[in-house]
This record gives structure tokens, C-alpha cells and sequence, in this order.
């Protein structure tokens, strides 16, 4: 098989999925409703007193300093929300009959998992607009320039990819849809126990170790220092050596788990 | 070596799920051309051994060799040259028609042209045109069962595998199956199928095999096969209780259906046997008049020693 036709095997599993986003709509719209929702909770409720707590405010911040303050955490939760997608829409297609047919057929084994993930790399590319967009409405006011903007988004887009690997394998892993969309609940549990909702220096010993040594909280605080235009240091190498990694095992694990999951 | 002209070549194929064997050492051959049936119940192997032909499951032990390419060894030419209908819809629900079958197309990666071009004369071909535009999910079975066969179909494979083509269709969508089975073969095509009905093997297969319990228990022709069940009859219906004990005397070996006045009387199949059955009858008092051909339960009862049900323990892991 040449490399020609795994990228023309991957384009065509691709466009499958991007007709399946279109025609099921209301999945992607519940993923996207979810990091939105968090948002209005967190400026509109605990926005004043969390403000106040932020680190030089001294006691007198605003619902938009924390707004600033969540935005790449929420940002990061869109990317979380649209892989546990990811993982129910992967075990979704795995029930269906077409899988076997793919698998007698003399294509691209991976192209099948590629369409997925470039799917899902590209609804979040969405979600993540549509979001941003969302908190611009609340007030949400960046210091970074053009630069910084696209930065950040290469980013998520890499967050995106390196999740959306692990979370096809989650959905490959699963012996039914339900559990496909267990197993990634904590991807969107995990940003809490992170830098992007209150400073880890505000968390106790152990679980502040745990916290600064999650991949979310590099990636928050590489984000942040993009969005607002600072040099974001060695944050973004470790962000993108965390997303390597995922990617990595990702893709082997799905790939191994594909090859061996029997036809359904 | 005969590859050239051997669509199949299986030797010894054997697999099995922890203690219980599946497949116990099945021998077969399918020349090039032609059309093989494995016959048998649920639960006999016959999904199984299509899965392995296919590349879906590992075999255990045993020589394969399908399109002339070992299944273990060289898989990616083997699915080149197959195309596969399994028992179960392997159609996208979501996308319509005419996007499934350009799937299909994209993926046996015809050019831009050639795929539109094929798709449109694959719609024409299997009644799909009105429907090519709606989503797969709106279907009729027969309609998902012709779509199904023309996803198959549309990258020209040397040799199919049909996997109960027939399951839950209507006579109608069952013959225009038949139909398109045929017109394949007629240009060339190695047809492997599996079904429950013995007079679907007989329409369309050159050889049957007969299938039970993991092994191939009988072989050959379909006359071949006939000649060895007795199993066909004549059935008389008789008008009253008298004519029906009359006629009973004249025939000891039929068996007697009171209630219904009916007379099933054995019968080979031949002129000469219904003709005695014809002749030992008054013209008045007969209601109707019935030959039933041997079914798969007399090839079973005849073969096997057994009737032709499906043991639940037995089920094949799809």
C-alpha cells in the first residue's frame, strides 16, 4: 500500500465523517454546549469572588479579569468536550456493518481511524471558534496580537489531535457505546484539578503536585501567555512535548486495537 | 499447481473459541467461474468460514489460499481481488445511495470521472435511481440488500462472498438477487454464498457443499445431492375420508394425514414415479395435488442423521 493511497484512503474516510457531523448534528451541538455552560457558570456565579482571589488583585477583581483568567482553560475543556465526541462517534461506527466491509477491503488499515481524528481535529477547529467567539459576547478582551491569536490556536489544534488519537483508541477499547462515553469523562474532569480555573499555588501540597505536573496545566499556562501576548517560556515545549506523546500512544494503541478488534 | 484455474483452495481448515471447535478440518475447492454453495443450519460454520476466506478472522490450522494468495501471508492481495456481502447491512445508514456507493468508488480508487460514471450505472442497474439521493436508513431490506451488493460490486472483484444473500427478503427482491448472482457469473465471476434454503444452492450453485457441525458432510452436484435424500413426496388431498383410506391401501409406504385428507406419497422426483402415483389415482375425489421437492431438513435427516436445527450453543461469533 503506497503512501499515495493512505493519504487518498484517509481523505475519503474524512469526508464520510464530516457528513456524519453534518447529518448528526445534535451531538456536536451538546459538545460545544457543554465548555459554554461552564463558562457562564464560572463568570457569572463564582466570577466575582474567584476574581477577587486571583493573584494582584488583592481582594478587588471583576468578573472580566477572571473571564481573561479562564478563557484558555475553557478553550482547553472545548478540545476535552469534542474528543469524549470523539470516543462515542469511534465505538458508534465500530457497531456498524461497514466496518467489516472496510476490513475486507484493500485500503489503508488506519485511514478508517485518520478520517476520525482529522474529522474531530477539524469540529473542533469549530467548537473552538464558536466558543471564543462566545466569550469576545462576554467581554473577553486579549493582549495578544495576530501572532499570539495563531499561536494559541496551533495550539489547541495540536491539543485537539494528540486527544482525538487517545480518544479513538478509548472508543476502539469499549466494549459498547455507554462505556465510550465514560471512559473520556475524565478528560473534561482533569482541566479542574489544573491551573485553569484558580492558581495552583492556591491548592494543597499533593494535590498542587499533581496539578503542576498534569499535561493540562502547561498547556493552560502556554495558552495564557500566548492570549495575552507575554512569552510563554518553557510552557509551550513541555505543552507540545505532553501532545507528542499523546499522539504517539494514541496512535499505536488504536491502530493495534483495530487491527485486533474482531468484526462486529 | 493449478492456482490459475482454483478461485479457492482450502486443505484442513480448522478454528476454534477456547474448547469449542467451530471448523473441524474442512477440505474445499472452488474452480475459477463458477458458483459454490455452502449449505447448512445455523450454527454449521458456514459465517465462519467466509470470515476467514475474507481476511476477518485468523484461521486456525489449515492451508488457504483464495485469489491464488495465501490469507495469512499476503492478505492485502486477497482483499484485492474480493468483495464481500456479509449477513449483516454493511452500509453507511447516514449517507444516502448514491454517497455509499462513491465511497465504495473512492475507495477502490476509480478516477473522479469513472466513479461518477460507475456509480450512475450501478444505480441504474440495481433499481436505485428514484432512491439514490435519499439516506440509506429510509431503505427497504431489499432495497439495503441491493445497495449492499452493488457496494460490493462496484470495484469489479474477481471473487464474492455472499453470506446468507437471501436472509429475510421477499420472493420478489429474492430472485432479482438471484438475478444479479447470475449476471456476475456470467462474466466471470467466482461466486462463494452461504444459505439455509436448498433451493436457492439448487437455482444458483454449480457445486454445493453441505455444511454441519464444522465439517463438510456431503459434496457434489445438486442432482448429486438429490439422489442421495429420498426425501421428496407427492401430496394428495382427497375430497373425502373413503377415497383417502382407498388410495392409502394402494400405497404402503405413504404416510396418512387424516384430518387434512391428505396422502403424502415418497417420490424420487422422476416422471416414472409421479406418473405410478398419477395412475393409482381415480379422477374424482382428489382436491389437489402437491410435489414437494427434497428440503434442506430431508438433505439433513438424509446426511447427517439429524434434523437441521440450529443449536443455540453453537452460534458463530459474527
Amino acid at each position: 500500500m503506497s503512501t499515495a493511497y493512505t493519504v487518498r484512503d484517509s481523505a475519503t474516510m474524512l469526508r464520510r465523517n464530516l457528513v456524519h457531523i453534518r447529518r448528526y448534528p445534535s451531538l456536536s451541538i451538546m459538545l460545544v454546549g457543554q465548555p459554554i455552560l461552564f463558562l457562564l457558570l464560572f463568570v457569572y456565579v463564582f466570577g466575582a469572588t474567584m476574581g477577587a482571589g486571583l493573584p494582584g488583585h488583592a481582594g478587588v477583581g471583576d468578573r472580566s479579569a477572571y473571564l481573561v483568567y479562564i478563557a484558555p482553560g475553557i478553550l482547553v475543556m472545548t478540545v476535552a468536550s469534542v474528543a469524549l465526541g470523539t470516543a462515542i462517534s469511534t465505538a458508534t461506527d465500530m457497531t456498524t456493518g461497514i466496518i467489516a466491509r472496510f476490513r475486507t477491503m484493500n485500503i489503508a488499515r488506519a485511514s478508517v481511524l485518520t478520517g476520525h481524528v482529522l474529522g474531530a481535529v477539524i469540529k473542533t477547529a469549530f467548537a473552538v471558534t464558536i466558543v471564543t467567539a462566545f466569550m469576545v459576547l462576554l467581554g473577553f478582551r486579549a493582549g495578544a496580537g495576530p501572532l499570539g491569536w495563531l499561536a494559541a490556536m496551533g495550539l489547541l489544534i495540536l491539543v485537539a489531535f494528540a486527544l482525538s488519537w487517545l480518544t479513538v483508541g478509548m472508543g476502539l477499547a469499549a466494549d459498547s457505546v455507554e462505556t465510550a462515553s465514560n471512559t473520556p469523562m475524565f478528560l473534561v474532569i482533569l482541566p479542574f484539578v489544573s491551573s485553569a480555573f484558580v492558581p495552583t499555588e492556591a491548592m494543597p501540597p499533593g494535590l498542587r503536585f499533581v496539578a503542576e505536573h498534569q499535561p493540562f496545566t502547561p498547556i493552560i499556562n502556554a495558552l495564557r501567555a500566548l492570549l495575552l501576548g507575554l512569552p510563554p517560556g518553557s510552557d509551550v515545549w513541555v505543552a507540545i512535548g505532553w501532545c507528542v506523546v499523546i499522539s504517539l500512544f494514541g496512535y499505536l494503541w488504536s491502530r493495534r486495537l483495530f487491527v485486533r478488534v474482531p468484526a462486529k | 499447481m493449478t492456482a490459475t484455474t482454483l478461485a479457492i483452495e482450502v486443505s484442513g481448515l480448522t478454528k476454534s473459541y477456547g474448547d469449542l471447535s467451530v471448523l473441524d478440518g474442512v477440505d474445499l475447492t472452488v474452480a475459477e467461474g463458477t458458483v459454490y454453495a455452502l449449505l447448512g443450519p445455523n450454527g454449521a460454520g458456514k459465517t465462519t468460514i467466509i470470515n476467514i476466506l475474507s481476511t476477518l478472522l485468523t484461521p486456525g490450522d489449515g492451508e488457504i489460499r483464495v485469489a491464488g494468495a495465501d490469507v495469512r501471508r499476503d492478505p492485502a492481495a486477497v482483499r484485492a481481488a474480493i468483495g464481500v456481502t456479509g449477513q449483516f447491512s454493511a452500509i453507511d445508514e447516514l449517507l444516502t445511495g448514491r454517497e455509499n456507493l462513491r465511497l465504495m468508488a473512492d475507495l477502490a480508487h476509480l478516477g473522479r470521472a469513472a466513479a461518477a460514471r460507475t456509480v450512475a450505472v450501478m444505480l441504474e442497474r440495481f433499481d436505485l435511481v428514484d432512491a439514490a439521493d435519499r439516506r440509506a436508513h429510509t431503505y427497504s431490506g431489499g432495497m439495503k440488500r441491493r445497495l449492499d451488493l452493488a457496494m460490493t460490486l462496484i470495484g469489479r472483484p474477481r471473487l464474492i462472498f455472499l453470506d446468507e444473500p437471501t436472509a429475510g427478503l421477499d420472493p420478489r427482491s429474492r430472485r432479482d438477487l438471484w438475478a444479479i448472482v447470475r449476471e456476475q457469473v456470467a462474466e466471470g465471476v467466482t461466486v462463494l454464498l452461504t444459505t439455509q434454503y436448498l433451493d436457492e444452492a439448487d437455482h444458483l450453485a454449480d457445486r454445493i457443499g453441505v455444511l454441519d457441525g464444522g465439517r463438510l458432510v456431503a459434496e457434489g452436484t445438486a442432482a448429486e445431492l438429490k439422489r442421495r435424500v429420498p426425501g421428496g413426496r407427492v401430496s394428495v388431498q382427497f375430497t373425502d375420508p373413503a377415497r383417502l383410506a382407498a388410495a392409502a391401501a394402494a400405497h404402503p409406504h405413504a404416510t396418512t394425514d387424516a384430518q387434512a385428507l391428505t396422502l403424502q406419497v415418497p417420490n424420487d422426483g422422476s416422471i416414472a414415479g409421479l406418473r405410478s402415483v398419477l395412475d393409482a389415482l381415480d379422477h374424482d375425489g382428489v382436491a389437489g395435488l402437491t410435489v414437494e421437492s427434497a428440503d434442506l431438513d430431508d438433505v439433513f435427516l438424509a446426511l447427517t442423521g439429524h434434523p437441521a436445527e440450529a443449536r443455540a450453543s453453537e452460534e458463530i461469533p459474527a
